[in-house]
């Protein structure tokens, strides 16, 4: 037994009996929890690099589960982003109404096969089943998002399927050009020759697409904008980190040897673009939900600038990481909040939030603390990854980089104290129709555990470098407070 | 096969796929799609791939096209005129040398790999072992049958996401029926549906059946059964459930549920997902006929559509 592949089976057998038993989702989703809680313990405790195939069909043949630092980060937090958001979505798509409403019959069945998808990425370094994987994940993304706005999803759904497709051309030429598509067996027998920067090219190009990065983000804001809270919450946090965690798969093990720091230069330059022109835009919105999605597209460019640091010295591997599990944390609490705050406000608009402060205290706390780490304010998980990143482009003299990122965390406390500021301003009290507290509690649980992620720092970023690809840097990695002292050390 | 019977063929498909984009009549369009798909099957069937051939054409040409004619039947219905705006040339002549480079890149990428089969090997001393004979059903339901089973519940999943848009009042009623408006028209198909529904379903479980040493298989014979559905549904012979009804539930479910049940009896003996000995194929053949039936179901619904209110029912497309 394995908890690798019963944490992608175990969604799947919700999703079967969330379909047979659409009255009975309540009982299903505390089971659902419990059991995928279990189970990420579970995968916390195996060693780094514990991997098995499925079946026992082995390599180059069968598919490799592999629990490395990365899924050892990731999918706990897919448990508990998914958890939580499942909690507050028993009232938004409430069972009861199975028979009546399309979308809460639709969602639950989704919203199993959006988790399984999830772990099923980021445990699996099989290039053609994380094929599988994104489809899976885009096929439920596209219909939560449809949910909202059939307009927003069907584009979503055509330039999603165009960089499948481009996925899937680099796939068929790795596969006949090397005649396996296990990213630890390319590791050891990729070359640098056409062939192979081509397919990379392909991928990394339909991997983008799906992942948001600007300039292929355009799909991004109206549909995440759209969506229900809960959706929100999922595609944000969940759907955009696969295209994400695949990409790196690549470029830093799989096909390392194609990857050129020129090519690593141009993700971490398009990376910079995106944070800042997504802090722009997120700055220029006047609706709450467009803020945050656009928020979304200048939080992946961190991800993405983070590429060209990765081999150099300090520990962009680990604030890499560190960032995917934090923002997907953060900005799944942030959704939801909004969501919350948007039900009791009068109108979608900023504007419209004067005086929630003191209306529905707790919810406005959770989009605080949510802010707190996507700006990356000590001492939330934010904090940790941005620290770890802005340090290693400085050791490493890339001193842009470093200010982009600075200038990236101001421009995010201007978007997001916005909101803020008008949720405290006025003196009336908005009278709000009372909430479920599970609702309440969910994304304020999410926001604690995005701020509490940062006392963690020291052991996660030893997680995150455990069982890393050999291409990151080979540093041992000292305790987060001793790099703290370093570098202020380094500044004097 | 002939040199000149490839070239004649390449040309064809050149030909068709040309027709289909140029037309300015979606209708004439759609019928070249349906016409480039087949030869598209006739190209792998020349390259060897039989099953990827029946895949292509059942799939690709056959449920596709039933697809796009009912897109289009649906369309016309509401009174648009069902025509392809002309595109301005610099947005043609973009995408005409985005895709000009983009093939020739693909071509000197293809050209320069002197391709490696190192699964080959590896498949033909695995094969013996599960006692049947077709290697592609021995890659879907064995060696990498964690990618099948992941792509049923993408098939499901794509009719759940269908559900998600079923409007106002259509929850969850029957999709917009398919029967043809015309009279004449309607009896013809509904006769000739009457016997073709049984044909196909025969001919679905022959196809499973002997997937396990030919060409066939679960994907194909459930395309089969659902085109068998759709043309009984076009002909008024049959009447598409309602999306609660727990029968259609059950069938839908039942493939992804015994593919994931049978894997999950693997970890008795050790792995996901592994067979026990002696009883492989037994359990391939049992998986893949209740994947048919399901493939079957998903498919013919996910091409009738969304459920719609009650009304609505009647006014489907002809």
């Amino acid at each position: 037994m394995s908890p690798l592949d019963l944490l992608v089976v175990a969604p799947l057998v919700f999703m079967v009996l969330s379909l047979l038993a659409g009255g009975w989702q309540r009982s299903l989703l505390a089971l659902a929890i419990a059991t995928m809680a279990a189970l990420s313990v579970w995968l916390m405790t195996l060693d780094p690099g514990t991997a098995h195939v499925v079946g026992g069909w082995e390599l180059p043949l069968g598919v490799l589960l592999r629990a490395d630092g990365l899924a050892q980060m990731l999918v706990p937090a897919v448990t508990l982003t998914a958890g939580l958001t499942g909690l507050y979505a028993l009232h938004q798509f409430a069972p009861e109404s199975h028979a009546s409403n399309a979308q809460t019959a639709a969602f639950w069945p989704l919203y199993y096969l959006m988790w399984s998808a999830a772990n099923a990425a980021f445990l699996t370094t099989d290039l053609f089943n994380l094929y599988v994987t994104l489809e899976m994940a885009s096929i439920a993304a596209v219909a939560m998002a449809a949910m909202g706005s059939v307009r927003a999803a069907l584009r979503y759904l055509l330039i999603a399927l165009l960089g499948s497709i481009f996925y899937l051309l680099g796939v068929a030429l790795i596969l006949s050009r090397y005649g396996t598509v296990d990213v630890t067996l390319l590791a050891g027998m990729a070359e640098a020759d056409f062939a192979t920067a081509l397919a990379l090219a392909l991928m990394t190009g339909g991997l983008l697409v799906k992942a948001a990065l600007f300039p292929l983000h355009g799909w991004l804001p109206p549909a995440h904008a759209a969506a229900p809270a809960p959706a929100s919450a999922l595609l944000s946090g969940l759907v955009v980190k696969i295209g994400f965690v695949i990409t790196v798969r690549l470029w830093f093990e799989g096909l390392a040897a194609a990857a050129t720091p020129a090519g690593l230069h141009v993700l971490g330059g398009i990376g910079a673009l995106a944070i800042l022109f997504g802090s722009l835009q997120a700055i220029r919105q006047e609706s709450l939900k467009a803020l945050v999605a656009y928020s979304t597209v200048a939080q992946i460019g961190y991800l993405f600038l983070a590429f060209p640091l990765i081999a150099g010295a300090g520990h962009a591997w680990a604030g890499l990481s560190f960032h995917a599990v934090a923002h997907m944390i953060a900005k799944a609490a942030m959704f939801l909040a909004a969501g919350l705050m948007l039900k009791a406000a009068a109108g979608p608009r900023i504007a419209d939030l004067a005086g929630l402060a003191r209306a529905m205290p707790l919810t406005v706390t959770a989009f605080g603390l949510a802010a707190v780490s996507l700006m990356g304010l000590p001492p939330s998980g934010g904090f940790s990854a941005k620290f770890l990143l802005v340090d290693a482009a400085l050791r490493q003299g890339q001193a842009i980089h470093a200010a982009v990122m600075l200038i990236g965390g101001l421009l995010a406390a201007v978007y997001l104290f916005r909101p803020l500021a008008v949720a405290f301003s006025g003196s009336e009290t908005p009278v709000v129709p009372p909430k479920a507290p599970s609702m309440v509690a969910a994304p304020l649980a999410l926001a604690l555990a995005a701020l509490l992620l940062g006392f963690a720092g020291g052991p996660l970023a030893d997680l995150a470098t455990g069982g890393a690809p050999a291409t990151v840097a080979p540093e041992p990695l000292p305790a987060l407070e001793d790099t703290v002292e370093t570098a202020s050390e380094d500044e004097q | 096969m002939s040199l000149v019977f490839d070239l004649v063929l390449c040309l064809m498909i050149l030909g068709t796929a040309a027709a289909s984009l140029l037309m300015r009549s979606a209708l004439g369009g759609i019928v070249f799609f349906i016409a480039f798909g087949n030869l598209l099957g006739i190209a792998w069937l020349s390259l060897g791939a039989v099953n990827v051939a029946l895949a292509e054409i059942a799939i690709g040409a056959g449920v596709t096209g039933i697809l796009l004619i009912l897109a289009h039947a649906r369309l016309s219905a509401m009174g648009d005129p069902v025509e392809c705006e002309p595109t301005s040339p610099w947005m043609r002549a973009a995408v005409a040398v985005i895709c000009g480079g983009l093939i020739v890149l693909l071509s000197v990428a293809v050209l320069s790999i002197s391709p490696t089969d190192r699964m080959g090997a590896q498949i033909a001393t695995l094969m013996p072992a599960l006692g049947i004979e077709n290697p592609v059903t021995g890659v879907l339901l064995a060696f990498r049958a964690y990618d099948t089973l992941l792509e049923t519940f993408v098939l499901l999943g794509a009719l759940v996401a269908v559900w998600a848009i079923a409007p106002p009042g259509g929850w969850p009623q029957r999709p917009a029926s398919l029967a043809i408006a015309t009279p004449v028209s309607l009896t013809v198909i509904g006769t000739f549906s009457r016997v073709l529904l049984p044909a196909s379903l025969v001919m679905a479980a022959y196809l499973v059946w002997t997937g396990s040493d030919l060409p066939g298989g679960a994907f194909q014979g459930g395309t089969v059964l659902a085109g068998g559905i759709l043309v009984a549904a076009l002909g008024g012979a049959i009447a598409l459930p309602r999306a609660d009804d727990m029968r259609l539930r059950s069938v839908l479910v039942l493939g992804p549920a015994m593919f994931l049940g049978i894997g999950l009896g693997g970890i008795a003996l050790g792995r996901f997902l592994s067979y026990p000995v002696g009883l492989e194929k037994a359990l391939i053949v049992a998986i893949e006929y209740a994947l048919a039936l399901s493939i079957g179901a998903t498919l013919a619904l996910l091409v009738a559509g969304k459920p719609v209110p009650p009304a609505a029912v009647q006014e489907g497309g002809d």
